[in-house]
């Protein structure tokens, strides 16, 4: 053998990349082998479909390699990642040029290319084989020092975690930290080794990496080959349907645990619960903990701010799903009893229990809209009131779906993990929304506004929140509003802004009725009011931290009045908060102009 | 003897026959119910209320009564809407105990 193009002290190094090598290629055959047939099919597609092969490449390299999110949410954690991720794949790439530009080596036979396979282990410790030529030394050694650079401040991180804008971190088991321990001296070794060419630390480097490699798969780092495929998987527009199997086990390695979800998780206000945040659920569900796991997704709020954080933009919302859908239920629900409800007016005062919704008589000519209040709105006749003022003074064709009480949009029921025991329920608003001949339907509550969005079928119906719809009558005039003098802050609800976008109708409305001052977190970073359906086994003081902390995030530029579009937000903030709670309705009521 | 009337059977439940394991169980873990005061505003504001004889009330009165079938019959009609939990003056999490009897 010769001495210039081998050394025992690669061996280790080669063996760990033989282990986590034969690891990725196991666990991605797994991952679509556990696929649904349909949804492999649906994979195996969008590979050659063009437009999401240029969404891969996309984001292969903004999100894999230049972690583009990590710098949009803090510049010097995103320079941390990425001079270590960005400056190792570089290095890497560089010394295989090199690897396949050098003049024959003395001992290979083999030349170009081909090289990379036959000697992949050369560019890893290339000084000690061969002196290079000065511009890859160079590129070598400048991004050398870039990763050590990154790493100097992952060790501050360590200790002092606010200098990159994270308040609370991941705590992490034996694996994890003795990893993280492994990356952070492979490079001052290999530095070492390479300017004093000492044996011990060439032995050191390539253990080092041994450690790393073999240890990767089971630690929060196996996310560095397992993101790559999760964005192949995600393009395809895959859904998580089992909480451990195919698209949610990608995403469970996925994980880097980075905990930015920590901070952003309304429950982490106390440091207590910080447990039950996304980093720590795709944790234990990883580790097979199915109790924990369970515990969690039932606890979680479902208020979206963890997907939406995320670097990885991993779905965690989808996993805690199919979490809850995964319980098996002894009692399953029978909605039978609403075929009670019917349209024809034979059945009104029937004795049999059959309820009437009668629409109104069709007198006008104009498009009809039809007002679903839903149950939470039942429960704040306020925002029906002003809503059935708004219509009336904006001269609308309307009717009301559930003045009388209605059905429930199914939501809650899927929430829990039934989506099929909510079919009853859509169907029978579906047929009484078609019966009303109604063109366009306005909802007062974001939660039934993502339900009508995302399950219901009702072609040649607009679904328009009542915040979306109140910009658009005052926009087109047929709302004419005075400008107040009251400072409102608006605090954007979960499953209206973060689910859908909603911001700026209800800001642009609140613009022309008063003064919108802002709150510390908007929009995106808008924390959930604590009151959310979304969880089912928070207890009442545990909602209440969480309400407080997001009323004083309202109240940070000190409003005169907070301002909702949702009548959950509205009536748990009404109990926290110092100021009026009002909804979007009421304000717009109360600055009606009289010549309307 | 036939008198050509008679009392009626009684309809009252016997304590001591009770069976409160599943109740029992309940207790244990969700010890809200033990703060239950029977107001009854989870029925008054029951999305399912409105078209069926939907009670939590009645349901946890069922269950102390070991009726345990009528219950669980009752609760299949519950739509999870959550407004039950919203108005009840004891903060009682009404939901998981409906979904904790199912399982």
């Amino acid at each position: 053998m010769n001495n210039n193009i081998f050394h025992p002290f690669v061996l280790p190094f080669v063996l760990g990349m033989a282990f986590v090598l034969t690891y990725c290629v196991v666990g991605l055959i797994r991952v679509i082998w556990q696929l649904p047939k349909e949804d492999r099919k649906q994979f195996l597609i969008s590979l050659v479909t063009p437009k999401t092969i240029w969404a891969n490449i996309r984001d292969l390299f903004g999100d894999c390699l230049f972690h583009v999110k990590i710098w949009k949410r803090n510049p010097l954690l995103g320079y941390m990642h990425s001079s270590i991720a960005f400056g190792w794949f570089m290095i890497i790439v560089i010394g295989h040029v090199m690897l396949f530009t050098l003049k024959p080596l003395e001992g290979v036979e083999v030349e170009g290319f081909a090289r990379s396979f036959t000697n992949f282990y050369y560019p890893i410790f290339y000084k000690h084989f061969a002196t290079e030529t000065p511009v890859f030394a160079f590129l070598m050694d400048f991004f050398l020092l870039m990763i050590i650079s990154g790493i100097l401040i992952a060790v501050v991180k360590k200790i002092y975690s606010k200098i990159v804008g994270v308040k609370r971190v991941t705590k992490f088991g034996f694996a994890d930290n003795m990893v993280r321990f492994a990356l952070w001296t492979i490079f001052p070794f290999r530095l070492i080794a390479e300017k004093s060419n000492i044996m011990a630390f060439w032995w050191l480097y390539s253990i080092d990496l041994m450690i790393f490699m073999c240890m990767l798969p089971f630690t929060r780092y196996m996310h560095i080959p397992t993101e790559a495929l999760f964005i192949l998987l995600r393009h395809a527009g895959l859904k998580a349907r089992e909480p451990r199997k195919g698209f949610a086990l990608a995403q469970l390695y996925s994980c880097p645990s980075c905990g930015l979800c920590i901070d952003a998780c309304p429950m982490s206000v106390n440091d207590q619960k910080s447990g039950n945040t996304s980093a720590y659920f795709m944790k234990i569900l990883r580790n097979g903990d199915m109790a924990e796991a369970q515990r969690i997704a039932e606890t979680c709020l479902m208020c979206g701010k963890c997907v939406l954080v995320c670097p990885v933009s991993i779905e965690s919302c989808d996993i805690k799903f199919s979490q809850r859908a995964a319980v098996p239920y002894e009692i399953h629900s029978d909605h039978s009893y609403l075929d009670v409800i019917s349209t024809e007016a034979e059945h009104s005062g029937d004795p049999s229990g059959a309820r009437a919704f009668t629409f109104g008589e069709k007198i006008s000519t104009k498009p009809k809209t039809l007002y679903f209040a839903g149950c939470m709105t039942q429960l704040t006749p306020k925002i029906m009131r002003s809503m059935k003022q708004i219509m009336e003074t904006a001269g609308e064709n309307y009717d009301f779906l559930d003045k009388d009480g209605g059905v429930c949009c199914g939501r809650p029921m899927i929430l829990s993990g039934k989506p099929a025991e909510a079919q009853a329920m859509i169907a029978k608003n579906t047929e009484l929304i078609k019966q009303s001949g109604a063109t366009k339907l306005v909802l007062s509550c974001p939660i039934c506004y993502k339900v009508f969005k995302e399950e219901y079928h009702l072609e040649g119906i607009e679904i328009l929140h009542h915040t979306q719809y109140i910009d658009e009558l005052v926009k087109t005039g047929k709302l004419k509003v005075g400008k107040g003098e009251v400072n409102y802050v608006y605090h954007d609800p979960c499953e209206l802004g973060r689910a859908f976008g909603v911001y700026d109708e209800p800001r642009e409305v609140i613009e022309n009725v008063g003064n919108l001052v802002k709150a510390k977190s908007e929009k995106v970073e808008s924390i959930c009011c604590g009151g959310s359906l979304g969880s089912f086994r928070l207890t009442q003081q545990e909602r209440d931290e969480i309400t407080q902390n997001s009323v004083d995030d309202l109240m940070f530029n000190k409003p005169d009045e907070i301002v909702t579009a949702c009548p959950l937000c509205l009536k748990t903030f009404s109990k926290k908060s110092p100021v009026a709670v009002k909804d979007i309705a009421e304000v717009v009521v109360e600055n009606l102009q009289a010549n309307n | 003897m036939d008198f050509g009337f008679c009392l009626s059977p009684s309809s009252h439940v016997k304590m001591d026959s009770v069976d409160l394991t599943t109740f029992n169980r309940l207790k244990e873990t969700n010890p809200d119910v033990n703060t239950c005061i029977a107001c009854g505003s989870c029925t008054a504001t029951c999305t399912a209320g409105n078209f069926t004889e939907m009670s939590f009330r009645r349901i946890l009165l069922m269950l102390q009564r070991s009726k345990e079938e009528e219950a669980k019959k009752m609760i299949q009609r519950c739509m999870l809407c959550g407004k039950c939990t919203l108005v009840c003056p004891r903060g009682i999490n009404i939901r998981k105990i409906l979904l904790d009897i199912t399982r």
